[in-house]
């Protein structure tokens, strides 16, 4: 893992949305590197910020009612400091974007074969036979059986497994170094989605990218991710090999999602899980650690009062010092006392 | 046996129209042909990919989709395709959890409103005794008093979906049909609604009839498990037959394909999704016949029942 070059590096990233004349910051001070050769995975519940944090390497927030302040660097290059016309020229090329929903991200009026087409007649110079060609051995690549007939198609036409292949193809057209996948599988059945992450890890293999992969499904997180990033509240609050978190998770929030599955050996037990949920955007707190509001039974000096990552063991990062005194068994007496 | 409640051979067909006079010229086969029996206490699991009829089914059940032939009978009475009426203890005593509760509220009435139209229906309560049994349910679902004056919006997913159940238990039914009642929520949120249905089974001695394409879920929560497939069981269960002796492929392929959250085994894992894939391209016709549907249930054991042909050879 060390021998592998960085692709792009995010360092102090901060991204916020106006709300009523006022600035709430939706990822703040995120540092992550993704590698040449792996799948980081970036994982939390919805209002994490972990779509936020896609959106912004690639700058598709509009512009009025956000600010992205900090250092995404790309080649050397701040993509942060981009004009639209320089990043349309790596949006697609160098990094591709696989989105949750296909049938929302794709044209409904375009054929198949010509949306794959588009990113070629942009970014390449490929002439008309050349494009062609290339759209039908991408779909047949993505494991599409008829090639010639799904071109001429449109979307609705597809299945949702269908769409979401062409989604990769167009995603993979220009062979990014980069690709960013978005939920990529939470719409589909469980075989389809076996099938396409299968898919995903063939085709990163073959091109050696760095795929940073969004979900919140922990599950497929451990099929196919190098590395995890845990997301908390537009932090970062854990950063490890995939083996180490599974094994040995420490945040607490890392931990109670961990527990939050249902699995198999633990049968019919109540899941141990931290109550609450991920706070609102304006309700976030304002300062100290930002999951202290979820643990209000582990006392006060347990947290930093500005929390950092710590590196606890190789490659393995935890935000804050509260991991070290929590445990859940004081909220389960917490609770019975309430009752 | 002791089941209050039978299933016998439901079937839901929808009519395709088209030709000349828009007739009908064909059929969709929804449920075809799917029996059922259901224990006081139990929970029963219903899983299957998209399409392939698990919500038609419980809808057929409670009543919201006109059943084509077969018998629902509760309590020794046939209720099958029966009116809704006031008086029916079918109607109060049979429940239902929808996955998107938020449009399966009224958004412009309160909270009190939503929770007081089954007591409205069924008790005969005096508005005092009704307030008091709308906090009640409040509380049960660890909601406060004041969420009676908002209205749905105002509510989290984790938290309307409490609404959801608060309504469904309002009259204290013996069976709740949750459709997917955690497809939409966030990981932790859904461990803490299903602790939660856990917690009011053992209270009130309740039945789920619980549907989710999630056989994590369906693992942890369910006694009972059938399999569908286009509107067939293809296996039917305890939880201990369908994980640790599944026989159809089909199952086999559901089951091999759940992402396992240990990243140690995930290349064996995979080895094995490919064996399972090959098996079921090879040996389709031991599980489907000529049409692409499945076969009628065999009983293998006295909780097992599988639809494969060539079970005898397979025993060997």
């Amino acid at each position: 893992m060390t021998l592998s070059k960085p692709l792009l590096e995010i360092n102090h990233l901060f991204t916020s949305f106006r709300i009523k004349d006022t600035y709430y910051d939706a990822i703040h001070d995120v540092n992550l590197t993704l590698n040449e050769n792996e799948v980081l995975a970036i994982v939390g519940e919805s209002g994490c910020g972990k779509s936020t944090l896609a959106t912004s390497i690639v700058g598709l927030h509009p512009p009025g009612n956000t600010t992205v302040i900090g250092e995404i660097l790309y080649k050397g290059e701040n993509l942060v400091n981009y004009s639209e016309d320089k990043l349309n020229k790596i949006r697609g090329n160098d990094i591709g974007f696989i989105f949750q929903d296909p049938l929302s991200a794709l044209n409904p009026l375009m054929r198949i074969g010509d949306q794959i087409e588009e990113g070629l007649v942009f970014h390449t110079k490929m002439t008309d036979q050349e494009r062609k060609a290339r759209a039908l051995e991408l779909l047949d690549q993505v494991g599409i059986v008829n090639p010639e007939r799904v071109a001429r198609q449109f979307p609705h036409q597809l299945s949702g497994g269908m769409r979401q292949r062409v989604m990769i193809a167009i995603a993979i057209a220009c062979k990014p170094r980069i690709m960013i996948a978005d939920e990529p599988t939470t719409a589909l059945d469980v075989t389809i989605q076996a099938q396409i992450l299968d898919l995903l890890i063939e085709l990163q293999q073959e091109t050696n990218a760095g795929i940073m992969l969004i979900t919140h499904d922990l599950g497929v997180v451990a099929e196919v991710a190098t590395r995890v990033a845990v997301m908390y509240a537009g932090q970062v609050i854990e950063v490890a090999p995939v083996e180490e978190l599974f094994r040995n998770p420490k945040h607490p929030y890392t931990r109670s999602l961990l527990n939050s599955i249902p699995q198999t050996e633990r049968d019919h037990d109540r899941l141990q899980v931290i109550q609450g949920m991920v706070p609102t955007l304006t309700k976030m707190p304002k300062s100290g650690c930002r999951f202290a509001p979820r643990i209000p039974w582990v006392s006060e000096n347990a947290h930093e009062v500005e929390p950092q990552m710590h590196e606890i063991s190789p490659g393995h990062l935890v935000r804050c010092t509260c991991w070290q005194t929590f445990n859940f068994e004081e909220q389960e007496t917490k609770e019975g006392v309430v009752q | 046996m002791t089941s209050f409640m039978e299933v016998k051979d439901l079937n839901v067909h929808y009519p395709i129209r088209g030709g000349f006079f828009n007739t009908v010229v064909d059929h969709v086969y929804a449920v075809d042909g799917v029996s059922m029996e259901f224990e006081k206490g139990k929970t029963y699991g219903l899983v299957g990919e998209s399409g392939s009829g698990k919500s038609t089914t419980g809808k057929a059940i409670i009543g919201l989709e006109k059943i084509t032939s077969g018998k629902v009978i509760y309590e020794g009475q046939d209720v099958t395709n029966q009116r809704r009426k006031r008086d029916s203890a079918y109607n109060r005593d049979i429940q239902m959890i929808f996955q998107d509760s938020h449009s399966a509220m009224n958004p412009r009435k309160r909270v009190q409103e939503i929770i007081a139209e089954p007591i409205r229906n069924f008790l005969n309560l005096s508005p005092q005794e009704e307030k008091r049994r709308i906090i009640e349910l409040l509380e049960i679902v660890g909601l406060s008093e004041e969420a009676m004056v908002k209205y749905p919006h105002e509510f989290s997913g984790g938290q309307k979906q409490r609404l959801g159940i608060a309504r469904a238990v309002a009259c204290n039914p013996k069976m709740i049909i949750a459709d997917e009642p955690v497809s939409a929520l966030d990981l932790s949120v859904q461990a803490q609604v299903l602790n939660f249905m856990k917690d009011i089974q053992t209270e009130y001695g309740l039945s789920y009839l619980f549907i989710s394409h999630d056989l994590g879920v369906v693992r942890h929560m369910c006694d009972h498990i059938s399999i569908m497939y286009k509107g067939r069981f293809v296996e039917t269960g305890t939880r201990n037959d369908i994980f640790n002796n599944p026989q159809h492929i089909y199952t086999n392929r559901l089951l091999s394909a759940i992402p396992n959250i240990e990243p140690e085994t995930r290349i064996e894992r995979k080895i094995e999704r490919q064996k399972v894939e090959a098996i079921y391209k090879a040996d389709s016709h031991r599980y489907y016949d000529p049409d692409g549907k499945v076969y009628p249930l065999k009983e293998i054991s006295s909780t097992h029942k599988t639809a494969m042909i060539g079970l005898e050879k397979g025993a060997e």
